[in-house]
């Protein structure tokens, strides 16, 4: 806290106000001491600026919502708890929600990232559920340019293998991309994926007045003070003694915790779960209460510490990790305590649900604060005023003839293959456990990680995704090409794309540029859920990620998304398989270079327009792809996305150690059929007579699908357009350039 | 024939064992407790991986000191079968049931990936259903899984016959460049003196169901079954 002071001290120059120090506003404070009916102690004060935070109230992202599609057939719960919950039937739900860790990460990285999956991991299980599967969704600088990124990279990878790899959950997918934007504020998003019945579903509720507050698991200490805030401003060279407000993980504890809590579980003891994150035992018990109407007392010297003389507002809003907060029946305490005690943990009484609608604070049985429930919940929200980016103006006026085909397209297409955010991203999943609790089917380094369902005949898809510098180029289309993306991941996979999370990362919303960002991302994230049928259940927002010295982040909107694979038999994977197969483009390829991959690390460019994108079309499309992966047409399926057909093709040449050669009839520019990422596109391979099924069904349905050539046991990809050769590289060569990629980006020196 | 599946806070690769003797060989399978000093009627142990006790201090260094153990040693000192896999062979090894240890990768990282084995000693009660040379592909996934023993010890292990897998390639070829984490003499599973009990880095467990793409490991528990069978009479 002192330390926080301090640094609001600084920024604000004179200020000795109070709540101006403690992360309040002027109107902010005249609101709450209206609420109040007078002014508030410290306790009171250190309360609301935790629970007014950005983080915790969403005061700027929340108006925002409205835009999103939160119901629909499968959804049995839309945003509210600590996750949503979809419905893969036969009485089975999955729950799932990802969950931002920037700030930390960047200033401690590898507790950042470790404690962002401990947290994403207990929403989960506070939902009732077993955790299935972790992904993330990583974003640095480029590493090639400085040690520190590098370091980073290591870091934040090891602190979310050891965390995942010690708890047993398996780390299935994900993604990790590049962009000088993310140099000094790095984005580290962990999503979870939980199993359970329907009937074990649990909530975040204080029902029942009398029933007892539990706190499980961890002491409580001075790590993590003022998280919550902390996330909620821009980062500086002074959040470097912020380092305080970073907690520190402990998996073998959270690995109990899952087990005592599911014990727990199983027997009728408990009313209502929440997990401790941001704001600690104060946000945890506001919402639970808030959730039922009702009030709840909580006396901070019943609250197990590892640290002395802690004041009444540190214990409230410590963020010690692996803690959970029970709503347990009254007189059910000690068959709880007793679970607990089995696998060697504390279950500790700490309060009360009260009927006065009141948030009681004690301290030795004496009141130290008290305000209304309601208040807390009711963080003023922030409609701003967005401004079209200045740059925008001048990348859309950027004009394919801007740049010049490259000479030797054979080296431009390894050059792509080995890029940062294309290579294989092998050296990052070899160090996640990616393979226990036996269920993964297809493994990190596909278009999806599928996790198949014990003794069911179903599997699901996961993947997350995102694309900074489509958002940075067209916030509301690069929004709409992600969730797009991510939908094409689930199809070319064999699922049915369900529901999504969303997590918002921006930069400072109180720039107008950056306020347009969001709402833009926002309209379009929502635009291409409501198209795909794909309703967001839960997510995240973490704004203020902007440094001094950087500016803010690429505008990043993150999907972690999920499908369902209705039988195993419909698992798709991107290798070609058979020497023979014809090989089929589904969708129609036009001359868009804009905002490609291809333009970022061939020519330096990070400009032009977003490739079109028609989501009717990609709704029918997608339909069509899942329908003839169902009817046993394919063998092989991928999207075309980051560095266009050529790569699309070179990767699952790769992967299946085959060869091909395809030709083209297009008048397009070189550059643009290879590397271009027209959208709506995908690669599939099948045998003849399946081949000429999908094409007579696409022709039916007026969707563009062609036979483009045949895979061989060559060791070569030939690419030929209007009887030119474009590409004739040797897979090997595609293949080491791709694997190796990585490695040898961590081994520059700077 | 019951198998146990011993349990320690940190076990993360219990259910998947319980699995894979529950579901694939459709045999009775039961969790044994840590601080159990009566296993009851078991006729083989697995212990599983994961990160008993967190890892702290040392791999396996706490859960060895378990009541369980002392009664998982006697149960191997009566003939029983016993089989630690991953952080099961570091308690093994810790509990002193098997000879040498388990260092950290020579990688000094974490390492998760599917991993060509070859085998080596075939006449066990481990190992019975494969052939001397085969090349099986095993999942591994361990921080600590260099093994390391006196060079004294490997020799008579080597001449004992008491290393059952090797990490090899695709083709078999046992050398530096295809030892993922520094282990002497390529090792990745041995057995001990009197052939009861195994320790092994390799998950076999998750190498045992098909729809997972990999099932050569099942033969590991298969070869355990029969010997069992064969040693109590069919009764199953």
């Amino acid at each position: 806290m002192d330390r926080i002071n301090k640094m609001s001290e600084k920024k604000s120059g004179m200020e000795e106000k109070l709540w101006i120090k403690a992360g309040l506003t002027d109107s902010e404070y005249e609101l709450l001491t209206s609420h109040m009916q007078r002014e508030p102690n410290t306790v009171e004060l250190a309360l609301y600026a935790q629970m007014w935070s950005e983080h915790c109230g969403y005061t700027h992202t929340r108006p925002l919502f409205k835009h999103f599609l939160t119901t629909g057939p499968r959804i049995v719960q839309g945003p509210g708890e600590n996750a949503g919950i979809v419905d893969i039937d036969d009485d089975e739900v999955l729950t799932f929600k990802l969950e931002s860790h920037n700030h930390p990460s960047a200033i401690a990285p590898f507790q950042g990232a470790a404690t962002g999956v401990g947290g994403i991991v207990r929403d989960i299980l506070a939902m009732g559920a077993y955790p299935i599967a972790s992904l993330n969704s990583l974003h640095f600088g480029h590493p090639g340019d400085a040690g520190h990124t590098r370091y980073l990279i290591s870091e934040v990878v090891h602190g979310i293998g050891e965390y995942g790899n010690c708890l047993g959950v398996p780390t299935v997918g994900g993604e990790l991309r590049f962009a000088d934007a993310y140099k000094g504020n790095p984005l580290v998003n962990a999503m979870c994926v939980g199993y359970m019945k329907k009937s074990q579903i649990k909530k975040a509720i204080a029902t029942g007045v009398g029933n007892s507050l539990m706190i499980v698991g961890n002491l409580t200490g001075r790590d993590g003070m003022g998280g919550a805030s902390f996330a909620s401003k821009d980062l500086d060279e002074e959040n470097e003694e912020d380092r305080g407000a970073i907690q520190v993980g402990d998996p073998f504890m959270e690995k109990l915790l899952i087990e005592a809590c599911l014990e727990v579980f199983e027997e009728d003891y408990v009313v209502g779960v929440q997990d401790m994150g941001a704001a600690g035992i104060l946000s945890s018990s506001v919402e639970t209460a808030s959730k039922a109407g009702n009030g709840v007392e909580i006396d901070v010297s019943l609250v197990p510490k590892r640290e002395e003389a802690m004041r009444p507002e540190e214990v409230m809003i410590s963020e010690s990790q692996e803690r959970m907060l029970l709503i347990v029946k009254k007189g059910m305490e000690d068959k709880v305590n007793k679970i607990f005690h089995k696998w060697d943990l504390h279950a500790v009484v700490i309060g009360h649900v009260t009927d006065d609608g009141l948030y009681r604070v004690l301290e030795d049985g004496k009141t130290v604060g008290e305000v209304p429930v309601w208040s807390l919940m009711d963080a003023p929200t922030y409609i701003l005023e967005g401004q079209e980016p200045a740059h925008l103006q001048q990348t859309r006026s950027f004009k394919n003839e801007d740049v010049a085909v490259p000479d030797d397209l054979n080296i431009t297409l390894l050059t792509l293959l080995g890029a940062p955010d294309i290579c294989s991203k092998e050296w990052v999943y070899r160090q996640y456990d990616h393979r226990v609790q036996m269920n993964t089917v297809v493994k990190p380094g596909s278009d999806a990680a599928i996790i198949r369902i014990k003794d069911r005949d179903k599997a699901v898809g996961m993947t997350m995704d995102s694309n900074g510098r489509y958002c940075y180029l067209n916030p509301r289309r690069g929004a709409q090409s992600i969730v797009a993306e991510s939908a094409r991941n689930q199809v070319v996979s064999g699922a049915e794309p369900i529901a999504i999370t969303d997590g918002l990362n921006f930069g400072n919303p109180e720039h107008p540029e950056v306020y347009y960002q969001l709402e833009q991302s926002i309209i379009g994230l929502s635009e291409a859920c409501r198209a795909l049928d794909t309703p967001v259940i839960g997510g995240n927002a973490s704004l203020y990620n902007q440094t001094p010295e950087f500016g803010a982040i690429f505008p990043t909107p993150i999907i972690g998304m999920v499908g369902l694979v209705k039988s195993l038999d419909h698992i798709t994977t991107m290798e070609f398989k058979n020497a023979g197969d014809f090989i089929l483009m589904i969708g129609e390829t036009r001359d868009e270079l804009g905002a490609s991959e291809y333009l970022d690390q061939i020519h330096g460019l990070v400009t032009g327009d977003v490739p079109e994108l028609d989501l009717e079309l990609e709704s029918k499309t997608q339909k069509f792809i899942l329908e003839i992966i169902r009817a046993g047409l394919v063998n092989s399926a991928h999207d075309i996305g980051d560095g266009g057909m050529a790569v699309a093709l070179a990767e699952s040449c790769i992967a299946g150690e085959l060869g091909a050669e395809v030709s083209f009839d297009l008048d397009l520019r070189s550059d643009s059929l290879l590397f271009g990422e027209s959208q709506t596109r995908f690669m599939l391979s099948a045998s003849f007579e399946s081949a000429e099924k999908i094409i007579d069904l696409a022709s039916e349905q007026g969707l563009e699908a062609a036979t483009i050539g045949r895979i061989n046991t060559g060791n070569q990809l030939i690419i030929n357009n209007l009887d030119n050769i474009l590409i004739d590289v040797n897979i090997a060569d595609c293949s080491e350039a791709f694997k190796t990629g990585f490695d040898k980006m961590m081994k520059t020196d700077a | 024939m019951n198998w146990g599946v011993l349990l320690f806070p940190g076990s993360n690769c219990a259910e998947d064992c319980f699995h894979v003797i529950d579901k694939v060989l459709g045999k009775p399978v039961t969790y044994l407790w840590h601080k159990d000093t009566d296993l009851g009627d078991v006729d083989a142990i697995i212990i599983p991986g994961g990160f008993s006790y967190g890892d702290h201090l040392r791999p396996g260094a706490i859960a060895h000191l378990s009541p369980a153990m002392t009664a998982v040693k006697d149960f191997a000192d009566r003939g029983g079968l016993v089989i630690g896999i991953c952080n099961g062979f570091q308690i093994l090894t810790e509990a002193r049931m098997l000879p040498g240890s388990l260092l950290q990768n020579k990688g000094i990282k974490f390492l998760c990936q599917d991993q060509t084995l070859k085998l080596d000693n075939t006449d066990t009660p481990f190992t019975s259903e494969y052939d001397p040379g085969d090349v099986v592909v095993f999942p591994i996934a361990h921080n600590e899984g260099n093994y390391y023993a006196k060079p004294k010890t490997i020799a008579e292990m080597e001449q004992n016959g008491q290393i059952l897998f090797r990490y090899c390639n695709a083709d078999g070829e046992v050398s530096d460049a295809t030892n993922p984490n520094g282990s002497i003499n390529n090792i990745a599973g041995i057995i001990n003196r009197a052939g009861n009990v195994v320790g092994m880095m390799p998950h076999p467990e998750r190498s045992s169901d098909a729809v997972l793409g990999l099932s050569d490991g099942k033969g590991v528990f298969v070869s355990m079954l029969k010997h069992l069978e064969a040693k109590h009479g069919s009764d199953q």
